[in-house]
């Protein structure tokens, strides 16, 4: 018991992955400072951030709508990602080999997050939010498909098995997925996936700013909005963290393979940033028929590709 | 009716950096009616420049609005040298158009900006923007301020544009070609910007001509109306430049008029600047000793359109009446037809395209309570409660 209450709430779990989350999150913007002619923020900076809303700032309630749900929502949210974190996150890192079938678990458990942030924004009773809320839930059931395709066509590529730590052992010695032309398919349509599953542009017309004033999360504020945003930090660790495990042959924690760990990561998340700065928003049903068709055809024949094993 | 709902843009909100409110009515995604109040910026403009003397209403109207704020002192020196009936000189009119390019260039920047910003598309914003900076930096060489920059009196300019500042304008028109180059490129071939600005927001030119829309609004419909052609002032006839239109009247086309336009501007400021250096130095005004009773209009072409000023006066040294009509008066009506049966996405841009400015635009006299319809202040009272507010804060500060 003690040992899951330590994998929970430490490591791998809620502490840990918040923290390189957030780190992460501080080389996204760095990045995107870089690239828009600024300075960008300090090391530390999303976690000031997160502290701020946690402890200074006051959390103001919506006068109509469901306080309770309001306020359990984003707690359900972080739970989520603190399970899904904890499964990705044990074989990736080497500490217990999972079980059979956690690909299946992972998969359930990342919805977790955006189906909450929906039950949020409707119990807020905004209708910027409520627009926003349905607007997630459009791009729910455009990007899920697509997802459940690619983990599909993983377990395909890995011959059937439908455990994380075997599918990481299976590209052991050189044989990254992401080597063939079925890999590099999948991989571009996961990074899309994760992409949308994040909320960043070109996918983050739930939040839309300039539309919507931040839509979903309008009303959220102080306590309520930093646990939003911890929930944030730990997607942006694990989603790249499981395109790495599921294309890149996971991490290797000796020697020179520390370093070549941090590159992998490090490298998707540069993906997803200059992804978000070279495009503009898209429009909600430009979304969907991204997903729905482009994306879900780009899948399929990655499919077939690997049935004839290329 | 059902499940209609209203999407508030305002009063405060990402989109506008002004206080505005949109009402878009919608259904689901789609907005089926759109309302707009503003008001929430009303300075008394009009009504301060009569307590001014002619002088002191330059700096009045440069006020009007922070990001065209060479139009209204243009169009009000207009007005005021058609009742004075004087002919400025060359060098003069050449230092203001040169002016009024510069502004248009870097109002034009501004607006691609934002309109990424609008778009998602930060990158874009921060660019354009770095880009608009050196044209900023010009301004602060030749008349010390980044933005309202005095640079204008009756007969001529306060301030003469040397040598010096010739070959740095010359310097900084090269830089910004190359710029201009590049951010074109950017806009008009990345295929997600296409995507999202082509066919959205669509005026027709009917629709442009019946709403009576103004400047790039307009000339994105194809409808070529612009005052420096129509009706040229300062050098704007002793130089060789295009009208630049578009026939689509989408917002793409919105952007690519904008764009398009920069060029113009460019070749406009290099011609002017061809011609200063063949006119006497120091030759920038005629003295205007008096005004005559009168009453004169005045246009100017503002980044966003045409600025109309009119000015009666009675021989003494104020106007007794001055009436300023922003383009944003007029552009911000076309709203009803662009934004109706889009979809939220395109109504928030749609919105954007005509670079609206709502503090050059407001225009009011009375509050009226909202239930009962009654007269709760009139002009000078709000006068006196914005003064008496004005004292409380001062007291609260210890000033």
């Amino acid at each position: 018991m003690a040992e899951q209450l330590f994998y929970f709430f430490i490591y791998p779990g809620l502490l840990f992955a918040g923290i390189v989350g957030g780190l992460l999150s501080w080389f996204d913007r760095k990045i995107t400072a870089k690239v828009q002619f600024r300075k960008g923020p300090p090391l530390l900076q999303p976690f000031y951030d997160f502290l701020k809303l946690l402890l200074v700032k006051e959390t103001i309630l919506p006068e109509r709508g469901s306080k309770l749900t309001f306020l359990i929502a984003p707690l359900f949210s972080l739970i989520g990602a603190t399970l899904s974190a904890i499964f990705i996150l044990l074989p990736l890192l080497n500490i217990d080999i999972g079980f059979e079938g956690d690909v299946i678990v992972i998969f359930y458990l990342l919805t977790i997050p955006s189906l909450f942030y929906v039950i949020g924004a409707l119990a807020s009773g905004n209708p910027l939010a409520s627009v926003g809320a349905s607007r997630e839930i459009k791009m729910i059931i455009s990007y899920e498909l697509t997802f459940l395709l690619i983990f599909a066509a993983v377990i395909m590529k890995a011959g059937m098995t439908i455990n994380l730590q075997e599918i990481i052992q299976m590209q052991a010695g050189g044989n990254a997925f992401i080597g063939s032309i079925s890999g590099v398919l999948l991989f571009i349509a996961g990074l899309f996936c994760v992409q949308a599953k994040l909320g960043m542009v070109p996918f983050d017309i739930a939040e839309a700013e300039t539309e919507l004033s931040e839509g979903s999360f309008i009303e959220y504020s102080g306590t309520a909005y930093s646990i939003i945003k911890f929930t944030k930090y730990i997607m942006l660790f694990i989603l790249p963290a499981l395109l790495v495990g599921f294309f890149m042959a996971g991490f290797n924690w000796e020697g020179t393979g520390i370093l070549w760990s941090v590159l992998k990561l490090l490298a998707v998340v540069l993906l997803l940033t200059l992804i978000r700065n070279t495009n503009p928003r898209l429009k909600v049903k430009q979304v969907m028929r991204f997903f729905l068709v482009g994306m879900n055809i780009m899948v399929i024949i990655a499919i077939i590709l690997i049935y004839f094993g290329l | 009716m059902a499940n209609r709902k209203i999407i508030p843009v305002g009063p405060y909100h990402p989109l506008q950096e002004e206080p505005e409110l949109f009402k878009l009515y919608c259904e689901g995604e789609t907005v089926k009616d759109i309302k707009w109040e503003t008001g929430y910026n009303h300075r008394g403009i009009e009504k301060l420049s009569e307590s001014k003397t002619f002088e002191q209403v330059f700096f009045l109207v440069e006020r009007i609005c922070g990001i065209c704020s060479t139009s209204h002192p243009f169009a009000y020196a207009n007005c005021m040298e058609e009742i004075a009936d004087v002919e400025i000189p060359d060098r003069a009119k050449y230092i203001r158009s040169i002016i009024g390019e510069l502004e248009r260039l870097h109002s034009h920047y501004l607006w691609v900006g934002l309109a990424g910003h609008f778009l998602g598309y930060n990158t874009v914003f921060m660019w354009a923007w770095k880009y608009r900076e050196p044209i900023l930096d010009m301004f602060e060489i030749i008349s010390g301020n980044r933005n309202s920059y005095a640079m204008f009196k009756i007969g001529g300019v306060r301030r003469d544009v040397n040598q010096n500042q010739i070959d740095q304008l010359r310097k900084v028109m090269n830089q910004i070609k190359k710029k201009n180059d590049l951010l074109t490129g950017a806009v008009m071939d990345d295929p997600v910007i296409h995507a999202r600005t082509k066919g959205v927001g669509v005026l027709t030119k009917q629709d442009v001509m019946d709403y009576a829309a103004v400047g790039p609004t307009a000339r994105a419909s194809g409808w070529k109306i612009d005052i420096r052609h129509d009706d040229p002032y300062a050098a704007y006839d002793m130089v060789d430049w295009n009208v630049i239109t578009a026939q689509e009247g989408d917002v793409f086309a919105k952007a690519k008029v904008r764009l398009l336009e920069n060029y113009e501007s460019i070749k406009i400021i290099e011609q002017c600047l061809d011609k200063l250096e063949q006119e006497p130095e120091g030759n920038t005004e005629v003295k205007v000793k008096e005004i005559p009773e009168g009453i004169g209009t005045g246009h100017a072409e503002a980044p966003r359109g045409e600025v109309f000023h009119f000015v009666k006066t009675d021989g003494s040294n104020s106007p007794v009446r001055h009436k300023i009509r922003a383009p944003s008066y007029v552009n911000i009506a076309t709203f009803k037809k662009s934004c109706v049966g889009q979809t939220i996405s395109d109504a928030t841009i749609s919105l954007a395209a005509v670079d609206p400015c709502y503090c050059c635009t407001e225009r009011m006299a009375f509050a009226y309570d909202h239930d009962t319809g009654k007269k709760i202040y009139d002009g000078n009272e709000l006068v006196q409660l914005s003064q008496k507010k004005t004292e409380e804060i001062r007291k609260t500060y210890k000033i």
